[in-house]
């Protein structure tokens, strides 16, 4: 991949909200070659989508419960671990799925609107599947990070209005 | 009563950049491009580094010309990145800022009525500092129509029999303008000629975006006459800590060492451990900074000749500085009228020097949005007026 198409997707991995006049300026290319660089890179699939960070603990009202789930399995023979990481991740509750080294093979994040729907899904649906040997599930309390994104971040400008 | 203020004193002017930060800071929500310092807060590890220090109980005097930790860092750091070589024991020092170490150099240096050449448009001290040090400030202006680049042949049309030293500045501040290895080496000729002393600040030497970086101090036999001054506080972001360093012979920076000792004892403990870890292990951050800087360039350059005002590609540092010809306002009028009207808080371009007027000083150390908000309340403010 060319430097250029790094530095573009860097730019809108921080802010995928940035008009293409703004990033062809700051790369220094065409409005014209910053939408084809684009383009290029969602067919590739470099690009796989564009999404917001929301706080949701700021919406009035919003009920919402996030759960990380270590889940041991049995892998299937010829196919590892990819079956049983499909059959999990397309419950469309389950926010990610990765293969994890060490202790445990699957970290499922989960978001349910209550501990009762997480429970729920664990034991009707997770819990179930032929493969999976066991599961530890663990509340997430408050979110400080995610996605690089500091929640609550104290981001006011400390300079003073002119300095040298 | 007569006031008890020494003359030289009272005659010294004060910085044009303070009447500006006066009516500024009289105002509530000014989205401010008036900054002469980075937006990122200081790289984590620093920080982490300089509580370790106070946890571990590293809160005493430090050696006078600074930790030789540091100091060693310091020389490696110059001779790693812009081949420039220097001993540690006794060819560097560690000072309050590169403020100080302009200050003490020059008063180290300076005899009653010398001669400092500065080129202008320049950083506000550097004149002040001559005149506080007891010489006289002469100040060379350069051509808009140049880029603001110092030519040789205007440096040889100043130079008079008391002529000691002259300021350097590349990357300059206000000007972003950076000067190429050639470019230094015709004007090391003269200063060879007439055998002068440069006091080569390189502070935004980090901050270059085109073209590989040279450095004043690397060139083929001026080291004996070459002070290189730096700092942390525009590459690391580390502006309050008040941590900067002077690199040079060894005669002069035992006679700065002399001037500091008897008046600062050492620069901050603290600061000096968090500037150990910036050396050591603050390259990524600093490129990272450096990278979102040249994006943010890019655009204000662009949307500034957009939007009417013409404006070069600096190649280093962190300010444009656009022409206001167009708009018939002097800097003065310029920046007040934006900032009174518009809320966006500009340097006007006469504080460097006069042949800054016709120009205003922005700062692109400001968030994307921040920027795109300004040029928006300029182009509105300029509509009017062109
Ligand atoms: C050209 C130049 N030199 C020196 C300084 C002072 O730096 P420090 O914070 O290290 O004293 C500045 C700060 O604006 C500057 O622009």
């Amino acid at each position: 991949m060319e430097k250029i198409e790094v530095e573009l997707l860097s730019l809108i991995e921080n802010n995928s909200n940035l008009e293409i006049e703004k990033i062809a300026k700051m790369i220094d290319r065409s409005e014209e070659e910053t939408r084809e660089l684009i383009r290029k890179l969602e067919e590739e699939k470099a690009i796989l989508g564009y999404s917001a960070v929301i706080d949701w603990s700021k919406v009035h009202n919003y009920e919402g419960v996030t759960a990380m789930i270590d889940v041991k399995v049995q892998p299937a023979r010829g196919v590892g671990f990819d079956k049983v990481a499909e059959r999990i991740y397309r419950f469309p509750e389950v926010k990610a799925v990765y293969l994890m080294s060490g202790a445990y093979d699957l970290s499922v994040s989960i978001e349910a609107r209550t501990m009762l729907e997480i429970g729920k899904f664990v034991s009707e649906k997770l819990s179930v599947l032929d493969s999976v040997l066991s599961t530890t599930t663990h509340f997430v309390l408050k979110k400080y990070k995610h996605d690089g994104i500091i929640f609550d971040n104290d981001n006011d400008d400390k300079r003073i209005v002119v300095s040298p | 009563m007569t006031s008890f203020v020494s003359q030289r004193i009272q005659e010294l002017k004060p910085s044009g950049i303070r009447r500006f930060f006066d009516l500024a800071s009289q105002m509530e929500n000014v989205i401010s491009l008036g900054v002469g310092e980075p937006d990122f807060v200081t790289p984590w590890n620093v920080i982490e580094a300089s509580y370790h220090s106070l946890e571990q109980g590293y809160t005493a005097y430090t050696a006078n010309a600074g930790l030789i930790e540091l100091r060693e860092e310091v020389s490696k750091y110059l001779k790693n990145q812009y081949e420039a070589v220097y001993q540690p024991q006794n060819e560097v020092i560690i000072t309050v800022g590169a403020s100080q170490a302009i200050d003490i150099a020059l008063r180290a240096v300076l005899n009653p009525g010398d001669e400092v050449v500065v080129v202008a448009p320049s950083f506000v001290s550097y004149a002040p500092a001559v005149e506080l040090a007891g010489g006289v400030p002469v100040m060379l202006y350069t051509d808009p129509d140049d880029k603001f680049k110092l030519r040789p042949d205007q440096l040889e049309n100043v130079i008079t029999k008391k002529t000691k030293a002259i300021m350097i500045c590349s990357p300059n501040n206000p000007t972003g303008t950076v000067l190429s290895r050639d470019e230094l080496i015709a004007i090391s000729e003269v200063i060879e000629k007439y055998n002068l002393l440069v006091l080569s600040d390189e502070i935004y030497a980090e901050l270059t975006y085109d073209e590989e970086y040279s450095s004043f101090a690397s060139l083929p036999g001026v080291k004996e006459r070459t002070i290189l001054i730096s700092g942390f506080s525009k590459a690391f972001a580390m502006t309050g800590w008040r941590l900067g360093y002077a690199a040079g012979p060894q005669d002069i920076i035992a006679a700065m060492t002399k001037i500091h000792q008897y008046t600062i004892m050492c620069a901050p403990t603290m600061a000096q451990y968090g500037a150990l870890e910036a050396l050591r292990n603050g390259k990524k951050a600093v490129q990272d900074m450096k990278k979102s800087y040249k994006q943010r360039r890019n655009f204000v350059v662009k949307t500034f000749n957009e939007i009417g005002l013409s404006c070069d590609m600096p190649g280093g540092a962190f300010y444009v500085f656009p022409s206001i010809r167009e708009t018939g306002l002097s800097s003065d009028e310029f920046a007040e009228q934006l900032l009174k009207e518009e809320k966006v808080a500009v340097v006007p371009g006469n504080v460097f020097g006069e042949n800054g007027e016709g120009h205003i000083r922005c700062s692109y150390a400001a968030s994307l949005q921040q920027l795109d908000l300004a040029l928006k309340k300029i182009e509105k403010f300029i509509g009017k007026r062109i």
